[in-house]
């Protein structure tokens, strides 16, 4: 057993806190959210840094780390509130390229995704799905060598920012039905596809993304047809153990920074953080934070296991740090009383962060029936 | 004892059921839950209502109440909650109103109250301060007499839709030297006198609800002063009781559980059937509705207590408490109920908006957020739970 960063890891860690701290403070975020493309400096900052290149292969460009790599950027993430498409572009979409891609594939696009040339959007949930990955009514028919592509996909993360889409579409079966579904890798210039791009809660950038008979060839396929959900099955999971732990980064600064905030904030007299009730609180918003910080290793320390094992790690992770997320978010506000719920104190912008996290690909509910579920069939 | 309305309430219900159904505007409906409503938006009910005579159910009858009994008052929220009006603002109704007609001269009560009933006046609330929150006694706003007239000067802060407001009352030091309690006095201020500065302050949200409010040199008359000189700490504890009271909402919340459960019905649950059929959304949607069975069974014997002469006392901090705790939870239940179409940000969309997804998604999230404000405000339910730790439970 060994909870330590490598030395690597330690300074990936520290040249993004550097980052975050010079380039990246409150002011600099609201302004680069603000502006058209202010995202995009960031991005080549994150290349410059590594950071695109951290978890994948030597030989596609990348550095050859791991999803303890990704846990490190995301934690930093985390705390200095980043909200570009990491997670959909290099977990994702390099993730579903190295399980499934041929060697063209690849070759077009992870030295792309490494040096920051490629942005990857998931266009996976659909207007009705909720968050059932099998849910898929988009549809792709055969064309000849190739496919069209039909339907609309909901809230895609990072739609906005991205060059290509990673399309969950139905090649075969009913709506729900788990065979049947296929991945395409699809540019979002391509003809018939169109966007409608909005800004999050959070600050990061979505669009609901049409799908018009889209024609792609036959290299838009990404592995075997009708075979890909058990793949986006695993994806989702690395991207959930992806966000803990940009989820446990936000929770350390709320807890810090409400304590911080208590002990100078005077009211009767004295510090709030004087008030047993509130020290209490303070008390919980801690373990809250120390129970994720272990629930967000143990499912990223369990991403190479069986699918079981994974999914069941994955899910628990999910209902701790959300059940967490919520409780901590909810009582920083609340001890930062009227300031709690202003624009202008970051406080409310990582609970706010939070609370989004844990709506994306599943909340703490879903992932709670989905443990029980795994569960039973296990006995 | 006995929970069922005689043959004259129900008549009394379909009268006033019948009365928002052929008065309220119709351009209004279905916006008391959004926000970003505009001052006239505001004031529209209000006013209709105070041509009728019905814009304030609970104050005595001399003054302009209506003389309704308890039930009827509750027959009253219950209607209106079930049509979605927008309440009248209840800084001049519920606050300032009750304050001067207790405590006010007779040509106070003559001067003011008249713009509260019909609506034309718009009120904000001038306590607190950046630092005097929780501990509102401590405030520092002074106000200095100089012959017929107080020099104010000081900061507000928080001060809900003060850029609206034609008047304000406010809370000044007019005594440096006593006790924090004794040295206050309970000031009208003209928000249009000069001196008085407003500047918005953005939620999390992105709403703009509340606002810092700048007292400098403002010249007030003094008889806008209400009650005695260093004695307004007795109408602010009186208005805050009042206040509590009127936060918890029951009706209100009743309304938008129905809400919540026509949405459940209309998004898909986990498992690909309708979300209210799913066991732990409907075990979640049953327990609100006993938090709020035992909600409103409180409010009901509290609002008989009062019906009997006792005005609301300490107890009302539990009707607070239990109130914003029910309405937090409501907007939890439909942040979780809506799914994936939380995360777009509905003010973010610019000029030429479009909602995105199915239309009672898009304020799930911001009224979820904005909510967290309901355990603050009011006194915060810290110290609602002091309030009750000392004065009822005597701890
Ligand atoms: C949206 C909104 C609208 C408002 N509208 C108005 C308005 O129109 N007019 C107006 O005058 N004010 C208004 N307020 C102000 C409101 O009354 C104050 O925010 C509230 O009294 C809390 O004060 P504070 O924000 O300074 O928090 P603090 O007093 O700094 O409190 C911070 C935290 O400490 C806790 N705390 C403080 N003292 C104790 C204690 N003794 N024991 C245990 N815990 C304690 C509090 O509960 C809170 O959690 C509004 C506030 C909000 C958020």
């Amino acid at each position: 057993m060994n909870f330590d960063y490598t030395e690597e890891q330690s300074m990936l860690r520290d040249s993004i806190a550097k980052w975050a701290a010079g380039q990246y403070d409150f002011e600099k975020r609201r302004e680069a959210l603000k502006s058209e493309d202010g995202w995009k400096k960031n991005w080549a900052t994150f290349a410059e840094l590594g950071l695109l290149a951290a978890p994948l292969p030597e030989d596609a460009g990348g550095l050859g780390g791991g999803p303890i790599d990704i846990a490190v950027v995301m934690e930093e993430f985390g705390k200095a509130l980043v909200v570009e498409p990491y997670v959909s572009t290099v977990v994702i979409g390099a993730g579903a390229l190295l399980a499934a891609g041929d060697d063209a594939q690849k070759a077009a696009h992870l030295e792309a995704i490494a040096g920051g040339e490629r942005i990857i959007a998931f266009a996976q949930a659909e207007p009705k799905s909720r968050w059932a990955l099998n849910d898929v009514s988009t549809t792709a028919k055969k064309d000849g060598a190739g496919y069209v592509l039909n339907g609309q996909k909901a809230v895609v993360l990072g739609a906005t920012q991205a060059d290509y889409l990673l399309v969950s579409a139905r090649t075969a079966g009913g709506q729900r039905d788990e065979q049947g579904v296929s991945l395409f890798l699809v540019p979002k210039n391509a003809k018939g596809v169109s966007t409608r791009d909005y800004p999050t809660m959070d600050g990061a950038r979505a669009a609901e993304v049409y799908l018009e008979n889209v024609s792609v060839g036959a290299e838009a396929l990404l592995g075997a047809a009708d075979g890909a959900l058990p793949l986006i099955e695993r994806l989702v999971d690395e991207a959930n153990a992806a966000y803990n732990h940009e989820a446990v980064g936000a929770m350390r600064m709320m807890t810090s920074s409400t304590q911080e905030y208590a002990k100078t904030r005077k009211q009767f007299g004295r510090a709030i953080a004087e008030f047993q009730v509130l020290q209490h609180r303070m008390v919980d918003m801690f373990m809250h934070t120390e129970e994720s910080v272990s629930m967000a290793l143990l499912a990223t320390l369990k991403l190479g296991e069986s699918d079981a094992e994974r999914a069941k790690a994955v899910s628990a992770s999910k209902v701790s740090i959300g059940r967490a997320g919520r409780f901590i978010g909810q009582a920083a506000v609340q001890i930062h009383g009227g300031m709690g719920v202003t624009d202008e104190m970051r406080i409310g912008h990582y609970f706010k962060r939070v609370t989004m996290l844990d709506s994306t690909f599943g909340n703490a509910d879903y992932h709670l029936k989905r443990y029980t579920a795994l569960s039973a069939k296990a006995a | 004892m006995n929970l069922d309305f005689s043959p004259e309430e129900i008549a009394f219900r379909d009268e006033v059921r019948a009365f928002i159904e052929q008065n309220y505007p119709a351009h209004l409906k279905g916006k008391a839950m959004r926000e970003d409503l505009s001052r006239d938006e505001f004031l529209a009910w209000h006013k209709i209502l105070g041509k009728k005579g019905w814009s304030a159910p609970a104050w005595p009858a001399q003054y302009g109440g209506t003389g309704w009994t308890a039930t009827q008052r509750y027959i009253w929220l219950e209607e209106n909650a079930r049509a979605e009006t927008i309440a009248p603002l209840p800084f001049s109704v519920s606050m300032v109103g009750p304050v001067i007609y207790t405590f006010g001269t007779e040509e106070q009560k003559q001067r003011f109250l008249p713009g509260i009933l019909s609506g034309e006046v718009w009120w904000c609330q001038g306590y607190s301060e950046p630092g005097a929150g929780s501990d509102l006694a401590s405030l520092k706003t002074k106000a200095v007499r100089e012959g017929d007239y107080y020099i104010v000067n000081g900061q507000k802060t928080w001060t809900t839709l003060g850029q609206y407001a034609d008047w304000g009352f406010f809370l000044v030091r007019t005594d440096s030297e006593a006790k924090p309690q004794e040295g206050i006095s309970f000031l009208l201020i003209d928000m249009k006198s000069p001196g008085v500065s407003v500047r918005p302050i953005k939620l999390l949200d992105g709403g703009h609800e509340v606002n810092d409010v700048f007292l400098e040199n403002v010249k007030v008359p003094v008889d806008q002063r209400i009650y005695e000189e260093n004695k307004g700490w007795t109408c602010a504890k009186f208005l805050l009781a009042h206040e509590r009271a009127g936060i918890a909402g029951v009706a209100r919340s009743k309304r938008n559980v129905e809400k919540l459960k026509a949405i459940a019905k209309a998004e898909i649950g986990d498992d690909g059937g309708p979300l209210i059929e799913s066991p732990d959304f409907r075990a979640k949607l049953a327990q609100l509705e006993i938090d709020l069975s035992a909600l409103e069974m409180t409010e009901l014997r509290t609002l008989a207590r009062e019906q009997a002469g006792k005005g609301p006392g300490p107890e009302s901090s539990l009707l607070k408490i239990r109130g914003t705790e029910i309405q937090q939870r409501l907007t939890e239940l439909t942040l979780e109920a809506v799914g994936n179409y939380a995360q777009p940000f509905p003010r973010g969309l610019g000029d030429n908006e479009f909602s995105i997804g199915p239309d009672y998604a898009g304020p799930a999230a911001p009224i979820y957020f904005n909510w967290r404000k309901a355990s603050i405000y009011g006194g915060s339910n810290e110290i609602q739970r002091n309030i009750i730790a000392k004065m009822v439970l005597g701890l």
